[in-house]
């Protein structure tokens, strides 16, 4: 170790080595997009006036720019979304009973549902101002994330393992310090897939985010989404190559440069012994890690914090009245139950009565036979992927050097917006005069089967080679090789891929049963279509009471299909 | 006399079962922690010990009696209690040195002192070096050490021990007793005084001043026992072994029910726990038994030596084969019955047909569910009802494991079977046509 007692100051103090003067023209000029970034969304706006857009590949790169910092906003919001639900829910039972079904039914409602009935309300609150505008679309993009992340933070609080909470008890840990300590790091590896996972779904709806039509007026902010909005308007075919080429960019930088650094350091949170070789690698995090200066920068910002827990801390202990525990009345919880029931029922009687008197029994009646056939296309739908699917994902699972490589491909491929290939497929149906009804509704399945398919692969690959041995040795073949080994095998995989393949089918319903290329405009008879319909013209009724249908069939499949399919998968169906 | 740190009077507690009626897990315990001992408490699964551990750690609340730390009520988690946890319950995110230094960092230790009382009590547990390790680079005993470490760091008055070598192979654990009783007669330890729950009889035998053995159903102390050996013991010495002939005894005595000591078990009701023994192991046990090695007569001691099974294993199994009048329990020794002879000589058939007769003499929980059985014309009943039935004293889990050891036990004996994926009991295949044949004759 050099003695730097007697050097001169500049050399001692001047701290740095190359890895940080590697990474800080990176970090540099990050900030800078950032910053102008951020300027760009805060503009006086009037609405009515036209933004000026344009098809040029050149602007892409700036427009990529502005919806990744959208999509990064409501990101950073769904977080402190999630932080704050998840705590209150999991502290206070009375808020719980509100809350959780509360989040159930905010996940059935269709995220274009959202957009459609906020949109007017941000644009009032910032008057004269984009910034309004850009709220309504980040708003959007947060309620894509904001549920299931918030509800993954919250099962995280409720389900970490006893003994350490004792432990954290005993230790005479505060609040604050187990939730830093305990509670965030157990939910970390969740929260972080469940962001990854949310992400990739907001670029399916980047295009309706920002190209806003709501109430006859069509807004388009500056981003990829009104790029390709604009591109199928104007029937450039070329301009859509371009915008596919430019979310591919965006995709991996943002996966190179957030997502794979993020779950490389939390892997240090992962709570079972899982073999480390699984583990990922991140280049960047461990760039980041061999830097002198912006490693010492963040560890002062985590002393800053550790500083914190010394001030939140537990002053008495166990043996002061102060920690005597009061239980909670009886008559109070009867009375708050109470109290949401009446609540409950006074809603559904305002609901139905505004139903009545602005839409009509008839056309409820109708609009509940319509989310029947969109039901029907996404039961058949899903059936006929498994049918393709399955034993694909099977034969790649089983193949563990293919396995890796293809499963890696297929998340891609569900991280894909696939509303861009919408246009081509109007082409082709106009062009061999099809019939929409029917063949429409395999864009619903299109973006969302990718779940069946990795969900598969991954159930076949944890398949123990005992097994495979055993059925091997056994001569097991043909049909009954599958009914009585391969499926049973990648049962639990396949209903969690086919819960989340038909929550998003659900939500593709509305952009897939209505699709539009220059001024053809397809339609098929469906919930869908109806609420896209709705929505373009603007009668508010008629959205809220296709939501609400959608929202009521959406519920009614995860309690009476999913959830009892899961729990059989649960009990008894795995190793 | 020395003074009491920890003090229970009339301590009991009871857990909702699933229809809502009380199920009392602790009646009437009284219990004193003085300073300057070493206590063990032993019992069989569900005599409440580890909720006795919780109750005294501040972690669950009393519904009767009184509990008293240095004489001020307790109403939650006292500083001056520590302990160690049978799955090491060390954070996965921190290193070895930020596990250890956790609970002085919730006191609000400033980080210098922190790291220096933490680095004095790694080095002193024997882990020097391993400060920047994470806990899934460690190996059991290393974690245990660890959370070792954390729990005397803080310097507690009590240490309570749940299960802590356990989970841990028998060298490791035997290592691990050497080092704290060390550091105890050593006085290294501000620690006053220390509770060690565990199933392991040797164990508590050489740790203890004091050995504590529990009833369970509901949990209360049965018997106490003074070790006034001095320390280090050694295992092989006639003193140490004479005391765990005696603990052997005591556990294996009656059954609980009144606090009976008498040799005979008592008959066993309806809806009681069973011991959880399986048959293979119980063949496996009467056939050592019935060998050359015990020639039908054998000390519990040297039987847990020979089939190297952990208290917690050899202990049900012999209650199990005791049960069944296969063999006889009285004083520590584990003698072979005459019919026990017959079940080893015997084949396979001879066997069955051994195990289901005494099955349904002896367990009356086989007996009801197959008389049941026999009142259907179908032949098969759901499980559900007989849950339902052990519900009402027993928690849920507990009964679920009745129920299973039942019915592994009847279909040994061919008595009755289960059908897993409907939920089904029913009686076995062959009799149930004959029922119905016996039925549709005239």
């Amino acid at each position: 170790m050099i003695d730097k007692r007697f050097f001169p100051r500049q050399v001692v103090e001047s701290s740095g080595n190359r890895w940080d003067w590697a990474l800080l023209p990176l970090v540099l000029g990050i900030l800078v997009l950032l910053a102008w970034g951020g300027s760009q969304m805060a503009r006086p706006y009037q609405v009515g006036d036209a933004l000026p857009l344009t098809l040029d590949p050149a602007v892409l790169p700036y427009y990529l720019l502005r919806t990744t910092l959208r999509m990064f906003l409501a990101l950073g919001a769904s977080l402190l979304f999630a932080c704050a639900f998840a705590a209150i829910a999991a502290k206070f039972r009375a808020a719980e009973r509100v809350m959780v079904p509360l989040l159930d039914v905010l996940q059935s409602i269709p995220i274009l549902g959202f957009l459609s009935i906020t949109v007017t309300g941000f644009i009032a609150l910032f008057p004269g101002n984009l910034i309004g505008v850009e709220c309504a679309a980040i708003f959007a993009i947060f309620t894509s994330q904001a549920w299931n992340m918030a509800f993954s933070l919250y099962q995280s609080l409720r389900t970490v393992p006893g003994e350490l909470r004792e432990a954290a008890s005993v230790f005479q840990l505060s609040g604050w310090q187990r939730f830093w300590r305990l509670e965030l790091p157990f939910a970390m590896p969740g929260l972080l897939w469940n962001m990854m996972m949310s992400m990739s779904g907001g670029w399916f709806f980047v295009v309706a985010s920002e190209a806003i039509s709501v109430s006859n007026q069509s807004i388009k902010l500056p981003g990829v989404g009104s790029y390709i909005a604009l591109a199928i308007e104007q029937r450039d075919l070329g301009a859509i190559g371009w915008a596919i080429g430019g979310m591919l960019v965006g995709i991996v930088l943002y996966d190179q440069l957030f997502f794979r650094p993020l779950l490389a350091w939390a892997d240090k949170f992962r709570f079972e012994e899982g073999t480390s070789d699984t583990a990922p690698t991140s280049w960047l995090l461990t760039w980041m890690r061999r830097t002198e200066s912006f490693s010492a920068l963040v560890e002062r910002a985590v002393r800053m914090l550790e500083r914190s827990f010394l001030v939140f801390r537990q002053r008495y202990d166990g043996t002061s009245i102060r920690s005597r525990r009061r239980g909670t009345h009886q008559l109070l919880e009867r009375a708050w139950d109470a109290a949401l029931a009446a609540a409950v029922v006074i809603a559904l009687w305002e609901l139905g009565s505004y139903i009545r008197a602005e839409v009509g029994w008839a056309e409820v009646v109708h609009v509940f036979v319509l989310g029947g056939y969109t039901m029907l296309r996404v039961v058949v739908l899903i059936a006929l992927a498994a049918v393709v699917w399955v034993p694909v994902g099977i034969w790649i699972g089983m193949n563990p050097l293919w396995a890796g490589r293809l499963q890696a491909v297929a998340q891609f491929l569900a991280a894909f917006p696939v509303n861009l290939m919408f246009p081509l497929v109007v082409v082709l149906i106009v062009r061999w005069h099809l019939n929409p009804n029917v063949w429409l509704s395999p864009l619903m399945v299109l973006g969302t089967q990718w779940y069946l398919l990795f969900n598969v692969i991954a159930g076949a690959s944890t398949v123990p080679t005992e097994l495979r041995y055993a059925a091997r040795n056994l001569g097991l073949s043909g049909w009954l090789k599958w009914r009585r080994y391969l499926l049973p095998a990648v049962f639990p995989s396949f209903v969690t891929g086919a819960i989340t393949a038909s929550g998003g089918s659900w939500n593709a319903s509305i952009v897939a049963e209505y699709v539009t290329w220059g001024d053809t405009t397809l339609q098929a008879d469906g919930l869908g279509s109806y609420i896209a319909r709705m929505t373009a013209v603007g009668d508010f009724p008629r959205i809220a009471l296709g939501i609400g249908v959608m929202c009521m069939f959406v519920m009614a499949m995860n309690h009476f299909v999913w959830r009892k399919l899961y729990a059989m998968a649960e009990d008894r169906l795995h190793f | 006399m020395h003074k009491a740190i920890i003090e229970l009077s009339g301590v009991g507690k009871s857990f909702k079962s699933a229809d809502g009626s009380a199920r009392s897990v602790l009646e009437g315990v009284d219990f004193r922690l003085a300073e300057g001992e070493i206590v063990s408490l032993l019992g069989q699964s569900g005599s409440g010990k580890s909720t006795l551990l919780r109750i005294m750690a501040g972690l669950i609340t009393v519904d009767a009696g009184d509990v008293r730390y240095r004489e001020q009520p307790l109403y939650g988690p006292a500083r001056g209690v520590s302990m160690v946890f049978q799955s090491f319950a060390l954070f996965p995110w921190l290193t070895v040195q930020g596990n250890v230094e956790l609970g002085l960092e919730a006191r609000g230790v400033a980080p210098a002192e922190r790291a220096k009382r933490a680095e004095a009590a790694i080095r002193l547990i024997g882990l020097a070096g391993f400060e920047g390790a994470l806990p899934r680079e460690l190996s059991g005993g290393m974690r245990q050490r660890v959370g070792i470490a954390r729990a005397l760091v803080v310097e507690p008055e009590v240490l309570l021990m749940d299960e802590a070598f356990s989970a841990l192979d028998v060298l490791t654990g035997e290592r691990l007793r050497e080092d704290i009783l060390e550091l105890w007669t050593s006085k290294e330890m501000p620690t006053k005084a220390i509770l060690v729950v565990s199933h392991n009889i040797e164990e508590a035998v050489l740790m203890a001043d004091r050995v504590l053995i529990f009833a369970s159903d509901p949990g209360r102390v049965r018997f106490q026992l003074a070790v006034q050996l001095p320390r280090p013991r050694n295992p092989e010495s006639a003193e140490v072994r004479q005391l765990i002939d005696e603990v052997y005894a005591l556990m294996t005595a009656g059954s609980g029910r009144a606090g009976r000591v008498a040799g005979e078990p008592a008959a066993l009701q309806l809806a009681d726990r069973l011991p959880e023994a399986d048959v293979a192991r119980m063949d496996g046990l009467l056939e050592l038994l019935a060998g050359d090695a015990f020639r039908g007569r054998a000390d519990l001691p040297k039987l847990a030596e020979e089939t190297e099974l952990a208290d917690h294993e050899l202990l049900p199994l012999a209650q199990a084969v005791s049960l069944l009048g296969l063999a006889r329990l009285a004083a520590g020794d584990l003698h072979l019955t005459p019919l026990g002879e017959r079940y080893v000589e015997g084949d396979h058939t001879l066997r069955q047909e051994l195990f289901g007769q005494q099955l349904l003499a002896h367990v009356p929980l086989a007996a009801h569910i197959r008389h049941s059985l026999e009142q259907e014309e179908s032949g098969e009943l759901p499980e559900e009802p007989f849950l339902q039935l052990l519900s009402e004293s027993l928690d849920a889990a507990e009964a679920e494991r009745v129920l299973r050891t039942a019915i592994e036990w009847g279909r040994h004996g061919e008595v009755f079977e289960y059908n897993y994926t409907t939920g089904l009991i029913h009686l076995p295949e062959g009799e149930a046509i004959e029922e119905e044949d016996d039925a549709a004759a005239p």
